[in-house]
């Protein structure tokens, strides 16, 4: 009951932040809005038990990149910029992106019915307490399952953070 | 414990900390004003009341009077909530930090704590972490070049101070195996060769706790880091254009977290609440508290003391210090304190 109440809190938040994210013209409005929406989110993974993707979400999403986002406007001066952008021109490709996702979710509806014995796919999570913490789990998978694809990620960001040094000294 | 009785013990708590931490936020600033006083061969306050103890509650009402003023052409809504946000996530940390073991009331055993989570020590990140938009917003919202300055600078500064601050954390966390505060002060208990504690700090952590003590240093905003109000540049930096208690907020924001940063320090570092314990039930179970509280004000008093004693740094002499010294060291630490728990282990 209480889990069903906070999901519906925070899913409601999350789409609020969203919708404003589209909504606000100023872009430090925006990126705000996209902060609720990432700490929405957080709590949204807390409500599914998975406790440490939800603080990391918090942290790398909303204290470390969006961060970066409010920085890098404060930074830039956009109001000139801001008169030039016409966003109402790509109304067409917006209205077929927004039935694409509407079919999308209509089918998904449509078919969970269909299924032999099977209604809506709904989570049944273990009690929280029966569970190894978080960490642990997710230690083990990254790196004992996981350990190639997540090296082959660790290599590949740094390739981009080498990339990024060298186009950075290039303009000096 | 039923769902009732968890409530309103946890109102109980939630009340206390609040109170208590608000008070020690207010006599840190008395303490600040004395300690720095007596460093500067001056008194400090010692008109108000006896020591001049009763400061902070002439300077509570003093904010409370002065007029609000909200300046023309700021960003109306971001200008009220940004030292807002400062507070309340410099105010929420201390739910997670546990001051001792536990304490016996009745037939119910209350863990001096708020909230027991399993992941205590990310919490404190992820929450100080967001701790920064208010900072940031309050200069870009006030509309003056000096607030946006001094409001860059601090989140270019906690952005950079935050990786050493959390690499110097990992160490300790891989020593202990856990995120739970609660945990990691247990494991710290007991002695080597009956007279050494087993602290973190002489279990080879000291160049981390270096690294987590000059990064949070910066990470809170205070001298020799206080380069986002650093006055001879900035005026006072992001808060300029704040008065009354909006101002009162921001300075509540900065000793709150200096509290938490002393309660972490001494909770990873320094074997938490683990001291001499003697006596009956009660005392036992309140001594500790008063071990721990000893720790965090001694850190205070080092906060306060580098503070009198340290000049500003350069704005390029922080980066460096904190990307090309610190950085490498914490890895360094880190790759070391895994190495030698992995040939242990």
């Amino acid at each position: 009951m209480l889990h069903l109440i906070l999901f519906l809190v925070f899913g409601g938040i999350c789409v609020a932040g969203a919708v404003n994210l589209l909504a606000q013209r100023h872009p430090i409005d925006s990126a705000l809005s996209l902060v609720v929406v990432m700490g929405s989110l957080g709590v949204l993974y807390l409500l599914l038990g998975a406790e440490f993707v939800a603080a990391v979400q918090v942290i790398v999403y909303a204290g470390a990149i969006m961060v970066l986002f409010v920085f890098v406007i404060m930074l830039v001066n956009l109001d000139v910029a801001l008169q030039q952008i016409q966003f109402a021109r790509k109304k067409w490709v917006a209205l077929a992106v927004a039935l694409a996702l509407a079919g999308q979710v209509g089918l998904m509806f449509w078919s969970s019915g269909k299924m032999p014995g099977q209604g809506l796919p709904v989570l049944t999570a273990a009690a929280a307490t029966s569970l190894p913490p978080n960490s642990e789990t997710v230690a083990h998978s990254l790196f004992e399952s996981y350990l190639l694809p997540f090296e082959i990620a660790s290599v590949l960001l740094l390739v981009a953070m080498i990339g990024a040094v060298v186009m950075a000294k290039k303009r000096t | 414990l039923t769902i009732g009785w968890f409530i309103l013990v946890s109102v109980i708590k939630i009340a206390l900390a609040l109170f208590i931490l608000l008070t020690a936020v207010a006599y840190s600033v008395w303490l600040e004003r004395k300690v720095v006083g007596h460093i500067q061969n001056r008194w400090g306050p010692t008109r108000v009341g006896p020591f001049g103890l009763l400061q902070p509650a002439a300077d509570g009402v003093k904010f409370l009077f002065k007029e609000d003023l909200t300046p023309p052409h700021v960003h109306k809504v971001l200008f009220t909530a940004a030292p807002m946000i400062a507070v309340i996530f410099a105010l929420t940390s201390i739910a997670v930090i546990p001051v001792g073991d536990s304490i016996r009331v009745g037939s119910f055993e209350i863990p001096l704590q708020i909230a027991d989570v399993n992941i205590g020590l990310l919490v404190v990140l992820g929450i100080t972490s967001l701790g920064v938009y208010g900072v940031a917003l309050a200069g870009w919202s006030s509309n003056n070049k000096y607030s946006l300055l001094g409001g860059l600078r601090a989140s270019a500064q906690m952005i950079s101070y935050e990786i050493a601050l959390g690499l110097s954390l990992v160490g300790v966390l891989i020593m202990a195996g856990s995120f739970s505060l609660r945990e990691i002060v247990d494991a710290q208990a007991g002695t080597f060769w009956g007279f050494i504690p087993r602290w973190n700090i002489f279990q080879g952590q000291f160049i981390a706790f270096f690294i987590y003590l000059t990064a949070a240093y910066a990470e809170t905003n205070r001298i020799p880091f206080d380069l986002p109000e650093a006055e001879t540049e900035l005026v006072a930096g992001y808060h300029t254009e704040y008065s009354a208690m909006k101002f009162a907020m921001f300075f509540m924001a900065e000793y709150a977290n200096m509290i938490t940063v002393a309660c972490l320090a001494s909770i990873l570092f320094l074997g938490g609440w683990h001291g001499w314990v003697f006596g009956p039930p009660l005392l036992r179970s309140l001594l500790p508290v008063l071990w721990f509280v000893l720790r965090v004000i001694g850190f205070l008093f080092v906060y306060i003391w580098v503070r009198g004693t340290l000049p500003r740094f350069r704005y390029d002499q922080l980066m460096a210090f904190g990307w090309k010294f610190l950085l490498p060291l914490a890895i360094a630490n880190l790759l070391i304190t895994a190495l030698i728990v992995a040939l242990k282990g």
